[in-house]
């Protein structure tokens, strides 16, 4: 019984750290349209720079600053939203599929810097001793699971409250009416470059978050958590939720990890160990049944792009 | 107000704008005719700056604005209406209005979370000023529903009322009365001589000289790119250069 809310806890743990990247996600696409197909890249920009400013100082790598976890949060946030910042002026003057060649690109070379840079990022084996929230209840994986979860679990809510706020503020609005007809836009003097690039970095900001969080919760990151199975998993979570909608995002995130999970404990129980590594790939396949047959039955998602208004308008 | 100096644009090999030059003075209402496919539309493009002339001066009050970007053009006064109108369909009527409201606060991102009083302090006066715009134009009965419901014509009300909002000191109007039923098109021309008599500059693309005959006082006339005849609307009518160009290529 314990061990079950202990797991509960753990899974949504998870979960609404994926939930927190699809928040992010939904801002790009959701809100502004922007198709950036590296989220991995900004999650892992997030986790790797939370990493280094937060670990013990560490022979043979740089970094290992001993600073606390929220500022390591913070940090990543800042990075994350800077980096796309700048990828955003320099491709969002472009067309929309130079971003999405561009995202692509640059998430595997942030992958391919994770594996190679050794004496930054640890090269394949990762960096460990991340600092974990609540790290002196580790011994009691409830106590832990529990107190994270509150943790996270509050930072989802904020961020959501946060970005609800701003769909509905002026700003949201202006994004409404770029996504409606770009040029009406422009002649009333929006400037709709710079709300993209804010709109990207904003999301960009808060996928690092998300990363930072994650490698706090584990305590330990590698490469591998940050291929674009990633990406795609959370493209998923969007879409099957709801895109254009902050709850269809965490929803989409809880049932994706949950289907994603359970059909991962399946495959580990009822295939050989030696086929397991290939078996993997039935998982990208089956939720990609789930999405496919989803968007026959529920082409905006499970629960649709929400009509919006501006908060000082209602009633 | 507005001068257009020596203004040509190519697209490709075509030039569709040749050596134009007009000016429009403080106060007046201009009309441009021209028959389809002369060029009215993408010299206005030029003028608000949708794209860069291949040669020639643009300014307004005196201030070269040739190659500013059009999202700069508001801010100096200069707002314009488009030809097929573009409402933000999926937005009601009020929020287009306020989505063309001037230097908000409420646009920043962090202005939102730090100081959302002000915010909505900024958005009740705004939405009082949409509401006063849209009651002159006729069209508060309709403020909470989709700009997607309207007829062409509150169409191009709607788009007059957002350049409103700017404050502007110049409009551009492509072709106000373009598939509006009489009723309405009276109601168009009766609030544009009233917004002009608050000093709000007008130059008007039409077809209807009826309509151009009751507004303008100065009517530049387009015709394959080039400039052709420019004068009082009951000269034009008259020259039989113009109506040459008209019954030449057969249109109205
Ligand atoms: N972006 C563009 N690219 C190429 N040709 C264009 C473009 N815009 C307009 N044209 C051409 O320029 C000519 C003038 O068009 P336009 O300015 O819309 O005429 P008008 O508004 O006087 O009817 C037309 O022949 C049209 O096909
Ligand atoms: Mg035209």
């Amino acid at each position: 019984m314990l061990d079950i809310l202990a797991y509960a806890a753990f899974f949504l743990v998870t979960a609404l750290t994926y939930g927190i990247i699809c928040l992010g996600l939904n801002v790009q696409w959701g809100q502004t349209g922007l198709f950036n197909v590296g989220v991995a890249g900004f999650v892992a920009i997030g986790a790797y720079v939370s990493a280094l400013l937060t670990t013990p100082e560490t022979a043979g790598r740089f970094g290992g600053f001993g600073l606390p976890v929220w500022f390591g949060w913070i940090a990543a946030m800042v990075v994350s939203g800077a980096a796309a910042a700048l990828i955003g002026a320099i491709t969002l003057r472009l067309r929309a599929d130079y971003l999405a060649i561009t995202t692509f690109g640059i998430a595997i070379a942030i992958q391919l810097v994770a594996l190679n840079a050794e004496t930054l990022t640890g090269g394949p084996f990762g960096i460990g001793f991340i600092p974990r929230a609540f790290g002196g209840l580790e011994d009691r994986p409830i106590i832990f699971n529990l107190a994270n979860l509150a943790m996270v679990g509050t930072v989802t809510a904020l961020l959501y409250y946060a970005l609800e706020r701003l769909v509905r503020s002026p700003w949201g609005r202006v994004l409404r009416a770029i996504r409606e007809d770009e040029a009406a836009a422009l002649s009333l003097g929006k400037n709709a470059n710079l709300f993209r690039i804010q709109a990207f970095a904003l999301g960009s900001a808060i996928m690092g978050l998300a990363g930072a969080v994650q490698a706090h919760f584990i305590g330990f990151i590698a490469p591998e958590n940050y291929i674009s199975t990633l990406t795609f998993q959370v493209w998923a979570m969007l879409i099957i939720g709801g895109s254009g909608n902050n709850r269809g995002a965490l929803l989409g995130a809880v049932l994706v990890w949950g289907l994603w999970s359970v059909t991962g404990a399946m495959l580990a129980a009822f295939v050989p160990g030696e086929y397991q590594a290939r078996a993997a790939a039935l998982q990208i396949v089956l939720i990609g049944v789930a999405l496919a047959a989803l968007l026959v039955l529920r082409p905006r998602g499970l629960l649709g792009e929400e009509k919006m208004i501006s908060r000082f308008l209602k009633g | 107000m507005l001068e257009v100096r020596s203004v040509s644009k190519r697209f490709g090999g075509a030039e569709v704008v040749s050596n134009v030059s007009l000016g429009v003075g403080q106060g007046a209402i201009a009309g441009l005719i021209g028959p389809n496919g002369a060029g009215k539309t993408t010299l206005f493009n030029l003028i608000a700056g949708s794209f860069a002339p291949s040669s020639g001066d643009i300014l307004l009050e005196g201030a070269a604005i040739t190659r500013e970007a059009a999202h700069r053009r508001l801010k100096r006064g200069l707002g314009r209406t488009f030809q097929i109108p573009k409402p933000f369909a999926e937005m009601t009527l009020i929020e287009n209005m306020l989505a063309a409201a001037q230097g908000q606060r409420g646009e920043s991102l962090f202005a939102n979370w730090l100081t959302p009083r002000r915010v909505a302090a900024e958005e009740r006066a705004n939405a009082e000023k949409a509401m006063a715009h849209l009651e002159f134009l006729g069209l508060a009965r309709l403020a909470r529903e989709p700009a997607r419901v309207l007829s062409g014509g509150q169409r191009k009300l709607l788009e007059l009322g957002r350049v409103l909002m700017a404050d502007p000191r110049i409009i551009l109007l492509d072709e106000p009365g373009a598939g509006v039923n009489p009723a309405l098109l009276d109601t168009i021309i009766d609030r544009v001589i009233e917004i002009n008599r608050r000093g709000i500059t007008f130059l008007i693309i039409e077809h209807n000289m009826d309509l151009v005959a009751r507004l303008c006082g100065h009517v530049f006339v387009l015709a394959a790119g080039r400039m052709l005849f420019e004068g009082a609307p009951s000269e034009v009518v008259r020259n039989p250069q113009v109506i040459d160009a008209y019954l030449g290529t057969g249109s109205t």
